[in-house]
């Protein structure tokens, strides 16, 4: 890419790793055989990185996010967070995981889901710093609605929830697959702009899993593109906009440049 | 003849008021507002009235002798002049009906835990479990008492059996029904089997437990009169066997109607607790 980018990869890699993943491959033995999910996959991301992720239907995304936070046992390679072992970094809390649909607990109230994290775990002799899960419901634009419950909030609500819930204990890295999937553009739009406002006050590291283009390209620093069967990195991409980042930004040249060498690569991955 | 023929037009009508779609979403509509909510009920008690009044009518217009089937004039007679006999035979059933569904429950739940967090545990005894529903429980009532004598004792076991089994089944698919996604989520914030048992798993199970409960609440009355009916001189299930033999009809119908209305009044009551408990299940109560 252009000089600027491959500077700009430069400095990142003398910033510490969060996440490197070597050699990863997973493979799931079921009765029809065995698949391999993910072959040979490596790639690093840089601590308080956003890295968005985008691939074919079935090509190992969820996977590698879960052989991340230690839900997958790895079949070869190594993941290491933060320096240590996928499970030794789950024991210590490092991850919080937020899914398509928010996975909230019905017969809880909103703020009561978001405490949920500060109420299990603790075992693990992991002394955190929380985060006030009154302030997180007012970060994620939800004040006033503490109390109500889960099928009283729409769709849009309960995933601000679920990510109020995912920040509540101060998580090093968090681990998004397609949290916005299900939601509309406007919704989205919004969601987007929340999470980078997020992520730049938290420093929290970020992967997020997307089947869309534009977002993939206006949320992520870098954007690791997957083909498919078996899943490999197709590319790495660096993404260079200045920082902060506006929605109004999406109508640049420079961005649809971006969408389009995605999208390109997305087409031969198929 | 008159019952035949009435059976036919109620038939009819039924067919008739079975509407379509678009019908039905009216009827809905008008169900909500509250004059109709408030006589809500007049349909049922209008029907059990005039059942009652034919049962009269048939009764006397035939000259029945009470001794078969007795009018519900001779019944209603029998709660105010034998009322005494009545009590005293109904407060043990309620007691081992009560202790039953209680004791029954419990082992349920406590076995259903078990069997979630224990897959050895579940594939030994879970087929026990079914093998002892599937013995008629008016089997085991005999053997019971042999090993109980015939005090409370084999009534209130008798009952807990009966309740035992739905409970089982249900609570092990109950604390079963945590989605997949869920269980991630608790794994990812390290959370033990402790946690997500108290945390997750018991209030997810509940809508699973409260439908079993509803049906434990009326088969732990039969299982108490079962019990009463083998080896037993109080209770209103001796009071059935000892009115039977006796030809003392109107005073085994009435004995019936007690027997039948604490089952209805512990189902009521397990209904309220689940409106009350469930308020989170937007829809899944009533
Ligand atoms: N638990 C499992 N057991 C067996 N096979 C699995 C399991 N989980 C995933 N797979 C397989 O691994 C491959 C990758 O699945 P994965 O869910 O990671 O894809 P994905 O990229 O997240 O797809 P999507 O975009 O549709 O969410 C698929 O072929 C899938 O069938
Ligand atoms: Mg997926």
């Amino acid at each position: 890419m252009t000089a600027a980018a491959a500077a700009a990869a430069e400095a990142e890699a003398s910033v510490a790793a969060a996440i490197s993943v070597r050699e990863l491959s997973v493979r799931f033995d079921g009765d029809a055989g065995s698949i391999t999910a993910l072959d040979r996959v490596g790639f690093e991301v840089p601590e308080g990185g956003f890295v968005t992720m985008l691939g074919p239907s079935g090509c190992g995304k969820s996977t590698l996010l879960r052989a991340i936070a230690d839900l997958v046992p790895v079949g070869g390679g190594a993941i290491s967070v933060f320096g240590r072992t996928p499970e030794q970094a789950r024991r210590a809390r490092d991850f919080a995981f937020v899914f398509q649909d928010a996975t909230l607990l019905p017969w809880r109230s909103a703020i009561d889901n978001v405490r949920l994290p500060l109420e299990v775990g603790r075992k693990s002799g992991v002394v955190e710093q929380h985060a006030e899960p009154e302030a997180l419901l007012a970060l994620v634009g939800l004040d006033g609605r503490e109390n109500a419950l889960p099928h009283e909030l729409s769709g849009g609500m309960r995933q601000r929830v679920s990510i109020a819930r995912a920040l509540v204990h101060r998580p090093r890295v968090l681990l998004m697959d397609e949290p916005f999937g299900a939601l509309d553009e406007i919704t989205r739009d919004k969601l987007n702009e929340e999470l980078l406002r997020i992520w730049r006050e938290t420093g929290t590291t970020i992967m997020f899993v997307t089947h869309s283009v534009p977002e993939a390209a206006f949320l992520g620093q870098k954007c690791l593109v997957l083909s498919a069967q078996p899943g490999r990195v197709r590319e790495y991409v660096s993404i260079g906009f200045a920082e902060p980042r506006a929605l109004a930004m999406r109508d640049t040249l420079e961005f649809v440049q971006v969408t389009a060498h995605l999208r390109s690569l997305l087409e031969e991955a198929r | 003849m008159t019952a035949a023929s009435l059976g036919g037009k109620g038939a009819g009508t039924a067919t008739a008021d079975d509407g379509g779609g678009a019908r039905g979403i009216a009827r809905e509509a008008r169900a909500r507002s509250p004059a109709v909510r408030r006589f809500r009920h007049a349909p049922p008690v209008i029907a059990a009235a005039g059942m009652l009044a034919l049962w009269q009518l048939i009764v006397s217009g035939f000259g029945v002798p009470g001794y078969i089937a007795p009018s519900p004039v001779q019944v209603l007679r029998v709660f105010f002049e034998q009322g005494e006999v009545l009590w005293i035979n109904f407060w043990p059933t309620l007691l081992e009906a009560m202790a039953g569904f209680a004791l029954g429950n419990s082992i349920a739940v406590v076995l259903a835990v078990w069997f979630v967090h224990n897959r050895l545990a579940e594939r030994a005894f879970y087929p026990i479990a079914v093998f002892i529903n599937t013995i008629p429980i008016i089997a085991i009532a005999p053997i019971l008492m042999l090993m109980l004598g015939n005090g409370y004792a084999p009534k209130i076991v008798i009952a807990a059996l009966i309740c035992f089994f739905p409970t089982l089944v249900n609570m092990v698919r109950g604390l079963k029904a945590v989605s997949p996604q869920m269980l991630e989520l608790m794994r990812v914030l390290s959370a033990s089997d402790r946690e997500i048992l108290w945390k997750i798993r018991l209030q997810s199970s509940l809508p699973f437990l409260f439908a079993a409960l509803k049906i434990a609440s009326t088969t732990c009355v039969i299982g108490a009169i079962v019990g009463e009916w083998i080896g037993s001189n109080y209770g209103l299930g001796s009071l059935i066997i000892e009115a039977t033999y006796n030809f003392r009809a109107p005073l085994l119908y009435a004995t019936v109607i007690l027997g039948a209305g604490l089952a209805v009044a512990f189902f009521v009551t397990t209904t309220l607790l689940e409106r009350r408990i469930l308020k989170w299940k937007p829809g899944a109560v009533f």
